[in-house]
């Protein structure tokens, strides 16, 4: 099978696989139902910095670098890492790599940055330009609410149906043979925009994005959605996942049975700050990093989509009227039969 | 009763500023420059002999209505009104923060002592 599946998936044959992953989060994270599988938990959203833009890009590197020692790797041996954040000129990312010193490409999705930078690497390492990629990505929930909406301080009211942006990083090293998971297929997605101007809103706008990458993923690759074990979208939350899967219901994909979204399963239900769950890179990169690929190592999952969503709005474009344009990126992960 | 008054009416102010936000969706910078000159507005509109409607608030509900932000568009009027009586046109533009001058600078050096003490915890 060729790499090019169709003008928007790809098939890694090159054997592309997880090498090791690592995870980083702040304490809400780490008190959260999946708080056992992170790697580090910071016990303070400062993590002793002085900002919180400092304690983001903290946080990034301390996940790649947990990357690294697991794979028993120093960041010479990396050829590249591909990495992005939320944040104006994604400073995470590029103040991290700076630290890190691994060549580095830039990546922005928004919250679909984990796959976009995930597809990506495992791009460059199928073609061999790279032997290892690292794939990483971080959010921080104050300096998110800094960039898109109001300082906390300021104590802007919020309705039910806004999201709570995850603090934390994941990282993925992708090489190609051994004996990880399997990253399969890639698909890229296209920018879909249904109007929704409402920043506390974005599960609703993201939704129609997630069908669309997710329709087209199932008709390039020939699948059912139950030819996987579980198909989890990045952070589309209490609003956005009923949405998506009654627009796969209008397509005749019935997905409830195999589907979650990463922004359902980071914080208890009951927690109200939260509101109608997580967003954020870190909400797809934490859940499948630091979850979802040990629960296939443990033989629960062995076919898995991660469908990234991501709003591409700015403060600028909200402010001045515009509707948000979102996007989904989806990757195969697969377990040896 | 009198504190009943306040309670009711000021309540209504923030009711209405509820519903700014979560009906008309306007954000929240918007509803406090909506209920700013919505206080404006019901300063400079007379209500009797050297009374203005706002007034006329003020003394049936008291704190009801000097309490919400409306007080600050109608404070605004009312110092701009009053140097306009005294020094003519050019009082418009003096007197504006003639009465708001102490809350805005109470303000800034609370802010600024608050600033120094505490840090936002996220």
């Amino acid at each position: 099978m060729s790499f090019r599946v169709s003008r928007q998936t790809w098939y890694f044959s090159s054997d592309v696989r997880i090498r090791s992953a690592g995870t980083a989060v702040g304490p809400k994270e780490g008190n959260g139902p999946l708080g056992n599988e992170f790697d580090i938990v910071f016990d303070d959203n400062y993590v002793g910095e002085a900002t919180w833009e400092k304690a983001e890009k903290k946080i990034l590197e301390a996940s790649i670098n947990k990357t690294l020692e697991k794979a028993g790797l120093v960041a010479e041996d990396i050829d590249m890492i591909l990495a992005g954040d939320l944040l104006n000129q994604i400073i995470s990312a590029t103040f991290a790599s700076r630290t890190i010193q691994i060549p580095f490409i830039g990546t922005y999705g928004a919250c679909s940055t984990s796959m976009l930078s995930l597809a990506q690497a495992s791009a460059l390492v199928n073609a061999g330009y790279c032997n290892l990629a690292v794939a990483a990505c971080s959010s921080h929930n104050s300096t998110a609410e800094k960039q898109y909406r109001y300082p906390t301080e300021y104590g802007g009211q919020k309705p039910p149906t806004a999201q709570y942006t995850a603090t934390g990083a994941g990282s993925v090293l992708v090489g190609r043979g051994g004996t990880g998971i399997r990253v399969t297929y890639a698909t890229l997605g296209k920018i879909v925009d249904m109007g929704i101007k409402n920043p506390f809103n974005m599960g609703s706008a993201m939704a129609p994005a997630a069908a669309d990458t997710l329709l087209a993923h199932l008709k390039d690759t020939g699948r059912k959605p139950s030819d996987y074990d579980l198909i989890v979208t990045g952070d589309l939350a209490g609003v956005g996942a009923p949405i998506l899967v009654s627009l796969m219901k209008e397509q005749g994909y019935e997905i409830a049975p195999y589907y979650n979204d990463c922004g359902l399963m980071l914080y208890r239900k009951d927690d109200p700050e939260v509101f109608s769950g997580a967003s954020g890179c870190a909400s797809s990169a934490l859940v499948t990093y630091g979850h979802l690929l040990k629960e296939m190592e443990r033989g629960k999952i062995s076919r898995l989509l991660v469908l990234a969503t991501g709003a591409l709005l700015s403060p600028l474009t909200y402010q001045q009227g515009e509707s948000i344009p979102c996007i989904a990126h989806a990757v195969a992960f697969e377990v040896d039969e | 009763m009198e504190y009943l008054i306040a309670f009711f009416i000021g309540g209504l102010i923030c009711v209405f500023g509820q519903l700014l936000l979560d009906v008309a969706k306007l954000t929240p910078a918007h509803v406090m420059t909506t209920l700013v000159v919505l206080g404006a507005v019901l300063d400079g509109i007379p209500a009797g002999k050297d009374d203005t409607l706002y007034d006329k608030l003020i003394d049936f509900a008291g704190a009801g209505v000097t309490v919400p932000i409306t007080s600050f568009g109608h404070a605004l009027v009312h110092g701009a009104i009053s140097e306009a009586e005294a020094h003519g046109i050019i009082g418009i533009i003096t007197g504006i923060f003639e009465l708001t001058s102490a809350g805005i600078s109470a303000a800034i050096i609370f802010g600024f002592f608050a600033s120094l003490i505490f840090r936002p915890k996220g």
